[in-house]
């Protein structure tokens, strides 16, 4: 193993990585990693953290190429040795975990069976020995039941438990560099908490070093000594972390430092909307549904979304938010209780609604991907809203889009693009638009932003804003981002298991000890501090506790783990 | 690999170009009338005969024409039928799901569990062997094929938010089929046409080998083969020039799609 703590492992020397045609990915990256050490590589979408994650491990994808430097591991040049030989270097002393880890599974196979192989494969142990290591690493991970966790299948495990897993799988061999690219990004906030200190202790204890890619500046500052801040393929900064986050130099990491110094808005004083409405836009009362096999989904909800206002429902996955969204929609089969829009109940299911009905209440989805039909331009997307509920000639349908393009601040060329040819942010204007189109009365935004880069979230939500104080649109803002909701919310209420268990304007909501749970996911979002993971070991131990022993007011039906919580959530309401 | 398999792409377009050409003008380039009786039974290749006579003495070129035409186009019909049933019910499954899908679903896998060849042989025999029917029957019979398909793709596509955006229009199921679903499943249809055509090509040729389809005074290259298909214990070619047809036909098909997918993937990329 290392023969010197401090000598330089990883050296990326005045890197250039082009795609077909001549696209630079990369340019001029130069950096060192030495042994045990930390590096935080910091960087919107398209900034080219994945593709440098994989050069440093000699992979470049099919279609790229590396047209200048080199990558040298221990003084070896990756990209120039022959094939077995990086085979063997990759596994064993270098190691990848990425962002989703249930692709990184093979789902036929059981985990203990994919982290032996590292075993058997690089270090020759013996079927026997490699599971006594391999239940030893789930132990050190904090894996429930490390005797029998290896032996469930990876569908079975939550995300949380399968990043964990797949650290246990990485490190199994023992490497010297491990590449973490997003590996928290996919996890819910308390599920991000207990695996980021699973890799926070693991690297400690190994001294392994590490590339820690994120988007989330406040994750990486946990982890990283240095970081380096990557924009559009060049290094825009680099240095020790504390000093970057005092002194940022460049205007980029100031921009980024910013969306988060920003302090949690003040509600703004509701200028624009008349004074004091008596009835609100749409209330939900002692609501009961769920599916077939996930019966009481949502209990007894009790919700009052203000006219002109937002109301931000907050949970973990798995918590209901998205079964409620879809109840208000229509899509749901009510067990007792009632939606009622400006004082009138509507029918439960979409069928049942009147057209009128349909149209105030709109929605706004998650994943810009797969909100917007790949096969119809933007055009078609936005005409068909508008010509089916205000009719009027192709004319007037066509100044429409081009209205409803301005105000979601894309220009009107956009209306011949189809999806594929925009980008996330872009997409999502245009879901904005979509619901726009109805002229509704009441949005929901399911997630709105969780796909989205930090820097493009901030946009989103200065665009919301701004739609709502023209039109007075209503709010109902489903979200799991604390730090996002503090920016738009006027009135919070926190789902857990199915119920309403707090209620009310978001300064009253979010304070410490109104709820236990409200406690544990406040203290879970990262904090831009480097001390703050360091802060939140003993605390966290003891909601874990909280979480895990029931000690919380609300009972769990059966598991009352919050890893297996998520986990059984996945499927429902996704 | 990638090229051999443009290669191969290209040259089955160009065979079946030549044969297309051919076949379509036949009364034109046939050196004889296809039931004319020109020579002996079973002459072998000549000049005057260039591809030798049939059991009754008939020109086995001017025949291999005009069998191609009849073989080509009932190939062709009954695998446009059969996607546009199997496409618009499987699509009608899928987006109305419940009962109706699951009823359909069923009725599906219960036509689909008798061996189609057996299957088609009943029908025919009952309703009779007129073109009309045997293009229909192979065409419903294949469109369990097609209607699995469909309704396995359209399936992945109705839980997405657009199509569930287009629900809470109150959109009609005819505009849910065709506009929102459709058109995104609409590149693998170019590919299924491909070896829903070899499939329904074999099957007819099939049929005729057995006598139950198309019927004389027509022949298709099936037929051809059953009327000849005795000389081939004495060393006569006869049968095998109508069955290297099929055979050259299928495997152009076959070659083409390969080539489609092969740049359908690329696009992917």
């Amino acid at each position: 193993m290392p023969n010197n703590p401090h000598a330089e492992l990883l050296a990326v020397k005045n890197l250039r990585i082009e795609a077909a045609g001549g696209v630079m990915l990369l340019d001029s990256i130069d950096f060192r990693l030495n042994r045990g050490e930390v590096l935080g590589l910091i960087g919107g979408s398209g900034a080219g953290k994945s593709t440098l994650g994989l050069a440093t491990m000699g992979h470049v994808r099919p279609g790229c190429s590396v047209r200048a430097g080199e990558v040298l591991f221990n003084g070896e040049s990756l990209f120039t040795l022959p094939a077995g030989r990086l085979r063997r270097i990759r596994g064993a002393r270098i190691a990848y975990i990425a962002q989703s880890p249930a692709a990184s599974f093979n789902p036929c196979h059981t985990l203990e069976k994919q982290v032996m192989e590292v075993l058997t494969l690089h270090q020759g142990l013996s079927a026997k020995e490699a599971r006594n290591r391999a239940i030893g690493l789930f132990e050190e991970l904090d894996l429930p039941d490390p005797e029998l966790f290896g032996r469930k299948y990876p569908h079975q495990a939550s995300g949380g438990q399968l990043q964990r897993a797949m650290i246990a799988m990485a490190i199994a061999g023992g490497p010297e560099l491990l590449i973490l690219d997003e590996p928290t990004t996919a996890l819910d906030v308390t599920t991000q908490l207990d695996v980021l200190t699973a890799i926070r202790d693991t690297l400690k204890r190994h001294g392994t070093a590490a590339l820690y890619i994120s988007h989330d500046l406040a994750v990486v500052v946990q982890l990283a000594r240095r970081i380096l801040v990557l924009n559009q393929g060049k290094m825009v900064e680099t240095g020790a972390t504390s000093d970057v986050l005092a002194h940022p130099g460049a205007a980029y990491t100031q921009r980024l430092l910013q969306a988060f110094s920003q302090p949690p808005a003040a509600p703004a004083p509701a200028a624009a909307v008349p004074a004091a409405p008596v009835q609100p836009a749409l209330a939900v009362n002692h609501l009961t549904a769920g599916y077939r096999k996930m019966p009481e989904t949502l209990k007894d909800i009790s919700l009052r979304l203000e006219r002109g206002k937002t109301l931000a429902v907050v949970g973990t996955s798995g918590s209901g938010k998205s079964t409620l969204a879809r109840a208000i929609c229509g899509l749901m089969h009510f067990d007792s209780g009632s939606v009622e829009f400006r004082g009138r109940p509507l029918a439960d299911f979409h069928l049942k609604r009147s057209r009128e009905e349909l149209r105030s209440i709109q929605m706004i989805y998650q994943q810009p991907d797969t909100a917007l039909n790949p096969e119809q331009t933007v055009g078609a997307i936005l005409g068909r809203v508008v010509s089916l509920y205000f009719g009027g000639t192709r004319d007037a349908v066509r100044a429409r889009v081009g209205e409803l393009l301005r105000m979601v601040e894309l220009p009107e060329v956009f209306a011949g693009r189809k999806p594929w040819q925009l980008s996330g942010g872009q997409k999502q204007r245009v879901g904005i638009a979509r619901a726009l189109a109805a002229k509704p009365d009441v949005i929901i935004c399911d997630e709105v932003t969780s796909a989205l880069d930090p820097g493009i979230v901030q946009e989103i939500l200065a665009l919301l804003k701004q739609v709502q104080k023209s039109t007075g649109a209503s709010y109902i803002f489903i979200s799991h981002d604390i730090g996002v909701v503090r920016r738009i919310a006027d009135d919070v209420a926190v789902i857990r298991e199915g119920r309403v268990i707090a209620n009310g304007p978001l300064d009253n909501v979010f304070r410490h000890s109104v709820h236990p749970y409200i406690d544990l996911l406040l203290a879970s979002v990262p904090e831009l501090r480097t001390d703050w993971l360091a802060g939140q070991a003993h605390r966290h131990a003891s909601l874990s506790a909280l979480g895990g022993g029931g000690a919380l007011p609300l009972q769990c039906p059966t598991t009352c783990n919050p890893h297996a919580e998520t986990s059984q959530a996945h499927g429902v309401s996704q | 690999m990638r090229k051999l398999i443009v290669l191969q792409g290209v040259a089955s377009v160009t065979v079946l170009v030549i044969l297309a050409v051919l076949v379509l003008l036949a009364p034109y380039v046939s050196p004889y009338v296809w039931d004319d009786v020109v020579g002996g039974v079973w002459d072998p290749v000549s000049m005057v005969n260039w591809l030798g006579t049939d059991n009754l003495g008939r020109d086995m070129y001017s025949r291999l024409l005009y069998a191609g035409r009849v073989t080509l186009f009932v190939a062709l019909a009954s695998t446009v039928l059969s996607l546009v049933i199997g496409t618009t019910v499987g699509l009608f499954a899928a987006v109305k799901g419940g009962w109706v899908d699951t009823v359909l679903s069923r009725l599906v896998d219960a036509m689909m569990s008798i061996p189609t060849l057996i299957f088609a042989l009943v029908i025919l025999s009952i309703l009779g062997t007129s073109t009309p029917v045997l293009i229909a029957t192979i065409a419903v019979l294949d469109s369990t094929r097609v209607f699995r398909l469909t309704r396995a793709m359209a399936a992945d596509i109705v839980v997405l938010e657009y199509f569930e955006a287009a629900l809470l229009r109150r959109d009609s199921v005819f505009r849910l089929m065709f506009v929102e679903v459709l058109p995104n499943i609409l590149s693998a249809k170019k590919t299924e046409f491909g070896l829903r055509f070899c499939n329904n090509f074999l099957e007819i040729a099939s049929l005729s080998f057995l006598g139950m389809g198309i019927q004389p005074p027509l022949t298709d290259w099936g037929s051809m083969v059953r009327d000849n298909a005795t000389i081939i214990s004495f060393g006569g070619i006869a049968p095998l020039i109508p069955a290297t047809a099929i055979a050259v036909v299928t495997i152009a098909v076959n070659l083409i799609v390969d080539w489609t997918l092969e740049s359908g993937s690329r696009h992917a990329q």
